[in-house]
């Protein structure tokens, strides 16, 4: 049994407490990171983050590519669209195709 | 190539030969389990991809509710709102092996058996744009949770694709042409030694036969 966890700033996320999601709101990305540490506890199944804090912890969230969970999924914020998890599905095509053979470089 | 430290024996070539019809099959397996992976990583990523646009959206969307339902009520009293949820959601996760990629399958359940029981609020005191906001997020969470199972299927099949490409060039491009080359040394080492063995032979017959008869003194005198 796992829960779902919403990492971000609290303007992005509050809302999904609502649902029954457990929102973590943090103020800045050594927060963030602080708190991700903790996430791993087996107790997550997935984790979703808002772009803005995954662009600033890419480092810490690449080790969990290969992990079978959790699943850490980026969001748009509250601030808008940045196109970061559209870069990031088009990252794992490279990788497993060698060159991007489903979005034609558009985005 | 290294050649300096091959033995060229019979038994040496037997192993390399054996090590060979391995690899080649080791090779044909791998590019069978490349090939299948990448056939359903493709039908997977070009869901994710589909997928991914109408969560963003959709979160998009809901951000646009929320900022509307937060302009037409006082702070506090959206928090006081939103402090205490009644609904909670829990996943159940299922392995799914997909040519020896375990991808994960959730199904979600809801504490309240209503899914939809979602306003952790009375409505007294709230705006109507805040239960808009919250049924507008509320209706993307089914995808939402699809969206995370496929992008993480979708990270743990690239990294194995990866990796068998890897093996796959490896056996390719280098064991199966080293071992080749090495057979190669060894036979024609071999066959370069059983030459030299018959013409020694041959050689020291001919001098048995001259000491036994002596052939060329009676040339020479007749």
């Amino acid at each position: 049994m796992y829960k779902i966890a919403v990492l971000g700033d609290r303007d992005s996320i509050y809302g999904f407490a609502a649902l029954g999601l457990d929102t973590f709101p943090v103020k800045n990305a050594e927060e963030a990171a602080k708190t991700l540490k903790t996430l791993d506890d087996g107790q997550y199944g997935v984790i979703y983050i808002t772009e803005a804090l995954q662009l600033a912890l890419e480092e810490e969230i690449d080790r969990y590519t290969s992990e079978y969970l959790p699943a850490i999924i980026p969001i748009p914020g509250v601030s808008g669209n940045t196109g970061l998890g559209m870069r990031n599905v088009k990252k794992s095509v490279e990788r497993a195709v060698g060159s991007d053979i489903i979005f034609n470089n558009d985005n | 190539m290294a050649k300096a430290h091959i033995n060229p024996t019979r038994m040496e070539l037997t192993r390399l030969k054996k090590k060979l019809a391995t690899a080649t099959r080791g090779h044909k397996l791998l590019k069978d389990k490349r090939d299948e992976l990448m056939r359903q990583f493709l039908d997977m990523v070009r869901e994710n991809k589909t997928l991914r646009e109408k969560v963003e959206k959709g979160i998009n969307a809901a951000n646009k509710n929320f900022v509307l339902a937060r302009s037409a009520m006082p702070e506090e009293i959206l928090n006081v709102a939103l402090m205490a949820p009644r609904q909670e959601v829990f996943l159940e996760s299922q392995r799914r092996n997909v040519m020896s990629v375990e991808i994960p399958e959730f199904e979600y359940k809801t504490k309240t058996p209503d899914a939809n029981d979602i306003y952790p609020y009375g409505f007294a005191f709230t705006s109507s744009d805040l239960d808009d906001a919250v049924k507008s997020l509320q209706d993307i969470l089914p995808d939402m949770l699809r969206l995370a199972e496929i992008e993480k299927s979708c990270q743990l099949m690239a990294a194995e694709i990866e990796k068998t490409r890897r093996r796959v060039n490896a056996l390719e491009h280098v064991m199966i042409p080293e071992m080749k080359e090495k057979i190669k040394f060894i036979k024609m080492k071999l066959d370069e030694n059983e030459r030299s063995t018959q013409i020694r032979l041959m050689k020291v017959k001919d001098m048995m036969l001259e000491q036994a008869h002596h052939y060329s003194e009676k040339y020479h005198q007749a």
